[in-house]
């Protein structure tokens, strides 16, 4: 229980996915402009988290890792084609799911949900566990077993919803800046994320 | 011949290296542009297998356009490129293994690249394979150049070496230079993309 709490505030804080590893930059960049959208941007990449990361750990432990399906075959190099096809998959079905049961979050999400499915953010989050479950269960970053799975799927969407609600916020004020004409819009977005990625950087140390 | 170095090919090749280039302009595939560029030799591995992966997937998908149902294209897509991804990964971790363990999980992070599901929908859905063709290695040296740029600027501040030969010489550090050791932290690596997107922004302006 320790660890995956542990795990939860690592993965939110120390393991950002926007400022330790950069994934996702295309839709935070894109996206980021008003505080509304970014977070429902946030709250639907922190949903599909939740759901592609644990079901790609089954997949990893039942059928790809070494042994797993059949004796002494190790069917590893497949992971990029099933995890994209199980991303894919996952998300046209949750767009039509919360289109039939929940018709007011299907619009406050909008245009989003089909444009989850080639942000890199769930890709990664994927591969990150693919390359954590084989890590020592004493390593800090191990994850052991589905519960940590979905801490740390939980953990990676709520860092990514932070960080973008955050550049949005910043943007907003940014409005009424006086930022040099060449380097407005994009230019002074990258730097402005930069300082906030060295802000983040303070906390990688962090050991619970 | 004639017709396959046409005007119009020429420039479909040409304006992503630089008045449309992906990076810099169409902000395309931003998440591995910063990972990858601490050091000058991934930065040059991973433009050339985007280049690469940009190409073929472009072809392949300029051959069976005709043959791909609207609604399901978004898979077929992702299958076509995580494929050629993992064809590119094996033959890394064949002939170039160092690279590919500091690329760690940004090799299986370029199916969820932007730039080839740009380029793809923009552009292959609509044409024939040889533009395709030029589209895909104009659009991946475009990315490439960039890295190149950043692998660059941060291996000579942060290092002191490029391509990991020392550049700059001892007496240097003998009387009290000192390697930026900032340059090596990812933050920086936004702050450097800014910048280039500053001074492309300023010189395109300067033709117009």
């Amino acid at each position: 229980m320790e660890h995956m709490i542990s795990l939860f505030v690592r993965s939110i804080f120390a393991d950002n996915m926007i400022f330790a590893f950069f994934l996702g930059m295309c839709s935070y960049l894109a996206v980021s402009k008003t505080v509304k959208t970014s977070f429902g941007l946030g709250i639907a990449v922190t949903f599909v988290l939740l759901i592609t990361v644990p079901v790609n750990y089954l997949l990893q432990m039942y059928v790809l890792g070494p042994n797993a399906l059949v004796e002494g075959v190790d069917l590893t190099f497949l992971a990029f084609i099933l995890f994209i096809a199980v991303i894919a998959g996952i998300v046209q079905l949750v767009e039509m799911i919360v289109e039939r049961f929940s018709p007011s979050l299907y619009a406050a999400l909008g245009i989003f949900l089909p444009l989850i499915a080639v942000n890199c953010a769930i890709m990664g989050a994927s591969l990150f566990m693919q390359q954590r479950v084989t890590m020592p269960e004493t390593n800090s970053q191990a994850i052991t077993c589905i519960g940590d799975a979905f801490a740390y799927a939980l953990g990676s969407g709520i860092g990514w919803l932070l960080a973008i609600v955050g550049l949005a916020a910043i943007r907003e004020k940014m409005a009424y800046a006086d930022v040099p004409k060449p380097l407005q819009g994009l230019g002074i977005t990258f730097i402005t994320v930069g300082l906030m990625a060295m802000a983040f950087m303070c906390f990688s140390g962090l050991n619970i | 011949m004639g017709k396959l170095f046409s005007k119009e090919n020429q420039e479909v090749f040409c304006n992503p290296l630089n008045l449309n280039n992906p990076i810099a302009v169409q902000v395309l595939g931003i998440c591995s542009a910063l990972a990858v560029t601490s050091q000058l030799e991934p930065a040059i591995v991973m433009g050339l297998s985007v280049t690469v992966i940009t190409a073929f997937s472009n072809v392949i998908i300029s051959l069976i356009r005709k043959s791909i149902p609207n609604r399901i294209r978004i898979i077929v897509q992702l299958v076509v490129v995580a494929a050629l991804v993992t064809i590119v990964s094996q033959i890394l971790k064949a002939f170039a293994y160092d690279v590919s363990v500091q690329l760690s999980v940004y090799v299986g992070l370029i199916i969820t690249n932007c730039i080839l599901m740009g380029r793809l929908e923009a552009f292959a859905m609509q044409n024939g394979p040889w533009e395709s063709f030029l589209d895909g290695i104009g659009n991946g040296l475009g990315y490439a150049l960039i890295l190149v740029i950043v692998g660059f600027v941060r291996e000579l501040l942060g290092f002191g070496t490029l391509l990991g030969f020392q550049i700059v010489p001892d007496f240097c550090y003998e009387n009290g230079y000192m390697n930026n050791g900032m340059m090596t932290m990812p933050a920086m690596s936004l702050i450097i993309v800014g910048c280039v997107i500053w001074a492309h922004r300023s010189i395109n302006k300067e033709e117009k």
